[in-house]
């Protein structure tokens, strides 16, 4: 049979359809995810490119106010850049973070939580300690000093260009424990039922039994774990970001608008660090929404009754 | 014809001597720790199997018989090498095979299959049943061709009376039964000489339930296969089994021939244990008169682990361990009231 | 007069692929201390009937038709409130997992005391003096003692023995139980079945036990009614049904227990599966599975034929009854 008829015909795609919620959080995430993919398609110019920028166009308020131009829909910032091409431009890397870190996360995660799953014992006691030590410390705290020390020894000029990878770097091992913790906790299910057995039985060696039989088995938390982990790590960026600590000005995430905007938010160009927040605020949200949809339709307690 | 095919490219078993006794348990002990703290000087210990011996010959349908919490169940899973053991061997074809590294036991994980308790735990829920069935097959034949894996699981889907053509389709589809069928057909792709069966039928209904052991009948026939059959229905021993093993608390009390042990139990728990099966009859429930409940395998009772519950007990009984002694119709025993023959209460 | 009268019972469970019917047409009676067996697979409806003559269907299941007159009272037509005075009151229930019945947070004392304090206007001394009377009863050992212990520190016999000493507290007309002894094991059954058997005769309670073991069915209770696929297809007194079943589905029920046939040969098995709850076969719904099939039984349900007081759904029980079928 299709897989793709069997999706369409389940229960996980009517409970969605039947959810308001659910379906209006999917709807602003992606837009938001299609807006950042067609950022330069959508841009009226590149933010990034300074040849583009005309300092004479700064500070101009959104189109819907007094001294607004119908040329920058919601205004600009001191540099005169288009704030709407900012905001897009910035999405797009606010959310390349979000994911890549994720995926970093999610490999760490995998590989540590399925052997201490299945494995259990020592090497099991060694990984969970090791989580317990990393969360006993926040997120933004390591990644902070990761940065701060990266920044005073190579300079703030290499920093600039390697800041989306050291971000997704950092954010990726920083949260690692979030998924070792929950991939280890459906190995640790999934490893009592006979399926798992039965692979024993035939004589398939450990590596494969948890690629071939676990792994699939424990996608679903990890599908809701993930939606949340992206909404954190998107966060993430942003704070480090708004410390100073996160993407350069001349390159800015959603983050570092907000944080260029601040200081003016007091000489009345409110919209420089307001309208990227608002973006961020909702983006986060509809996020967090599906999450948490997405895990009372996927937790089997809940599911099969 | 593409059965055939199928047949021939699996290597026959190396020639074995057919005097020897399939399977053979000596001594199994198996205590699980539980957890504890490690500053605790005794940690707690569940005694699941005590000193466990016997033999299953080739061609049998050996059933090991108990209530929960017996160690039959464990038993089965250090035969197949599911759990070591803590003390004791078990040799296959004459062969140790406890504690055998991967590489070394692998022609045993091809000789040696397991059937399930619970079908809705059993089937991998991600994967088809073609893939459930030529994964085996696959493993411990890379050489076969696509044609001759398909042709394979094709015939032994007949032969348990499956559709073939169930193939694209996933465990959630299909019903309790259905599931266990196809368990079986997991077991058999790889032509096994010997199988354990946990409890495959006690999670089905009861019309389904003839269905499957019908089925496993059939292929003990047909494909000469040695079973080892754990249950606690004794109904079904009696119709299913050849010889069978009573347990009770990690240690067999009785080992006989089917037929021998229905015509006449010998030890105290057999009785009590076979006048507890309900039977189709008009004649009221009566309690079975065993008082208590079954001792914590924490910590087993002196002597003879049924002594406390047992009506024959007597001083001897709680101090020292019964052992399996034959009898003139090569029942093996293990009751010290059956040794000094007082066998009706008070005696 | 009836002790229950449960008439023309349809109960029904909407969902998004249209409405299934669980229980279609069911007509029962328990007489005052009668014990009555409902025996049927997973599927049939068993369990079902029970929590609909409990008013405990869960939503969105509900009684889409017919009556159950409980002593003089018609339960569907009760408000929740009324229905909390006969439930627990004047009807127990036992299920299989005694952790339905048991808070695992209080002690089994308080559990009983309340249990009582709440249907009885009994001072709390009185109340545990019943309970303990209760635990006794059931055969528990050291009662006074089991009143502080908590249901996690009793084994699963031990808590199915409380849950029927609960079961009794209220001096009941009736107890429903559904499936009580199918996780214990066959000694334990043993000892609970007949320590309910014994307690429903010395207290004149009626019984309706539900289960899919017609064995223990046939040592337990007076009467039984057999389902498939939510219908009545065989009821009667159970000696009659148990020895001399004419439905071919009761019939072939008997026949693949394990016990009766000779060792070692072939199962009388029921071909095929039981039917789901949305593709139930038109005409007789064992149609397809049956050895002794018409074109008549797919063409329209067979009617309930009362053969002097045995009753079964099937257009040739005469002949089958008198062996003339093939």
């Amino acid at each position: 049979m299709n897989r793709l008829a069997v999706f369409f015909g389940s229960d996980f795609l009517y409970r969605f359809r039947r959810d308001p919620v659910a379906v209006g959080a999917f709807s602003v995430v992606a837009f938001f995810m299609l807006a950042a993919l067609f950022a330069p398609l959508l841009s009226s110019m590149n933010p990034h490119d300074p040849a583009q920028l005309d300092i004479m166009n700064s500070e101009i308020p959104p189109a819907w106010q007094d001294g607004g131009e119908e040329a920058f829909p919601l205004g600009t910032d001191a540099q005169g850049r288009d704030m709407l091409s900012a905001i897009l431009y910035g999405l797009r890397i606010s959310i390349t973070i979000g994911i890549f870190a994720v995926m970093v996360q999610m490999a760490l995660g995998i590989v540590i939580g399925l052997v201490s799953g299945y494995l259990g014992g020592k090497v099991d006691a060694f990984f969970m300690r090791l989580a317990d030590i990393q969360l006993a410390m926040s997120t933004l705290m390591l990644a902070i000093v990761a940065l701060a020390v990266f920044q005073a020894a190579f300079g703030a000029e290499l920093f600039a260009d390697m800041a989306i990878v050291m971000l997704v770097l950092v954010i990726g091992i920083a949260e690692w424990p979030q998924y070792a913790r929950t991939i280890r906790a459906s190995v640790l299910a999934e490893r009592k039922k006979e399926y798992v057995d039965a692979a024993r039985v035939i004589g398939l060696s450990a590596p494969v039994i948890m690629a071939r039989h676990i792994l699939p088995n424990t996608l679903s938390p990890l599908l809701v774990i993930s939606t949340v982990q992206v909404a954190n790590a998107i966060i993430s960026e942003a704070a480090l970001s708004f410390l100073g600590l996160g993407m350069p000005v001349t390159m800015p995430s959603l983050g570092s608008l907000i944080s260029a905007g601040f200081e003016y938010i007091f000489s009345g160009a409110w919209w420089i660090t307001t309208i990227p927040a608002i973006v961020l605020i909702v983006l986060i949200l509809s996020i967090n929404l599906l999450g948490d949809w997405l895990r009372d339709v996927l937790n089997p307690r809940l599911y099969k009754g | 014809m593409s059965g055939e095919a199928a047949a021939m490219a699996i290597p026959p078993h190396p020639a074995s001597d057919p005097a020897r006794p399939l399977v053979e348990v000596r001594g199994v002990v198996k205590h699980f720790d539980l957890g504890g703290h490690f500053l605790q000087r005794e940690r707690p210990t569940v005694k699941a199997i005590n000193d466990v011996s016997l033999t299953v010959r080739r061609g049998e349908a050996f059933c090991l018989v108990g209530e929960s919490g017996c160690g039959k169940s464990t038993l089965a899973r250090i035969v197949m090498g599911l759990l070591t053991p803590t003390a004791g061997e078990i040799h296959f074809d004459g062969t140790r095979i406890d504690g055998l590294r991967h590489k070394a036991r692998m022609p045993f994980h091809r000789r040696m299959q397991m059937i399930f308790q619970n079908p809705y735990a059993s089937l991998n829920p991600r994967r088809t049943v073609q893939q459930t069935l030529e994964e085996p097959l696959r493993f411990h034949s890379p050489a076969l061709s696509d044609a001759e894996v398909k042709a394979k699981v094709e015939q032994v889907m007949v032969s348990v009376g499956n559709d073939p053509s169930w193939g694209n389709r996933y465990p959630h589809e299909f019903s309790g039964g259905q599931r266990q069928r196809i368990s079986i057909a997991r077991a058999l792709m790889v032509d096994p000489d010997f199988v354990v069966a946990d409890e495959p039928i006690s999670a089905l209904d009861v019309s389904i339930q003839a269905q499957v052991l019908n089925v496993m009948m059939d292929t003990r026939e047909k494909l000469d296969l040695t079973y080892l059959f754990i249950t606690h229905d004794l109904s079904v021993v009696r119709h299913f089994g050849t010889r069978v093993g009573v347990m009770y608390l990690g240690t067999v009390c009785e080992l006989a021939d089917t037929a021998t042990l229905f015509e006449n139990p010998r030890h105290p728990y057999t009785r009590i244990l076979l006048s507890a099966i309900p039977r189709v009859s008009t004649e009221e429930m009566q309690p079975p008169g065993l008082p208590g409940e079954v001792p914590s395998a924490m910590n087993l009772p002196s002597g003879c682990v049924f002594h406390d519950r047992c009506p024959l007990a007597n001083a001897r009984c709680s101090a020292e361990v019964p052992k399996p002694l034959p009898q003139a119709d090569g029942t093996l025993v293990a009751c010290h009231a059956v040794e000094e023959g007082r066998e009706t209460p008070g005696g | 007069m009836a002790l229950l009268d449960v008439h023309d019972l349809v109960v029904e469970f909407p969902t998004r692929h249209g409405t299934l019917t669980a229980l279609n047409g069911i007509s029962f009676a328990v007489d005052k201390g009668e014990r009555l067996g409902i025996v049927g697979e997973s599927g049939a409806g068993k369990s079902v009937a029970a929590f609909a003559v409990l008013n405990l269907l869960t939503r969105p299941g509900r009684i889409a038709g017919g009556s159950i007159v409980f002593e003089g009272r018609d339960l569907t037509t009760l408000s929740r409130a009324q229905m909390r005075g006969v439930r627990g009151n004047r009807i127990s229930m036992i299920f299989q997992d005694p952790m339905m019945t048991l808070n695992p947070v209080l002690t089994i004392g308080t559990q009983m005391v309340e249990t009582l304090k709440a249907h009885r206007d009994i001072s709390d001394a009185e109340a545990k003096r019943i309970a303990i009377q209760r635990l006794g009863e059931v055969k528990i050992p050291s009662p006074d003692k089991r009143m502080a212990s908590y249901p996690h520190e009793l084994s699963g016999g031990m808590r199915q023995r409380v849950v029927i000493a609960i079961a009794l507290l209220t001096e009941p007309s009736l107890i429903v139980a559904d499936e009580p002894t199918t996780a214990l094991d066959v000694t334990i059954q043993a000892e609970i079945m007949s320590l309910m058997l014994a307690l429903c005769k010395s207290h004149g309670v009626g019984l309706i036990l539900i289960t899919h073991d017609l064995a223990v069915v046939s040592q337990v209770t007076q009467r039984v009614v057999v389902l498939y696929a939510g219908r009545v297809v065989e009821s009667g007194r159970t000696d009659r049904v148990v020895h001399n079943p004419v439905h071919p589905y009761t019939r072939g029920l008997l026949a693949a227990l394990p016990g009766e046939g000779e060792p070692g040969a072939r199962l009388n098995q029921i071909r095929g599966n039981m039917p789901s709850l949305n593709a139930i076969p038109s005409g007789c719904p064992f149609n397809p599975r049956c050895d002794h099939v018409l074109d008549d039984c797919r063409a329209a349900l067979p009617p309930l034929d009362d053969l002097d007081g045995h009753l079964v759904r099937c257009i040739r029980a005469r002949e089958l009854m008198t062996g003339r079928a093939a």
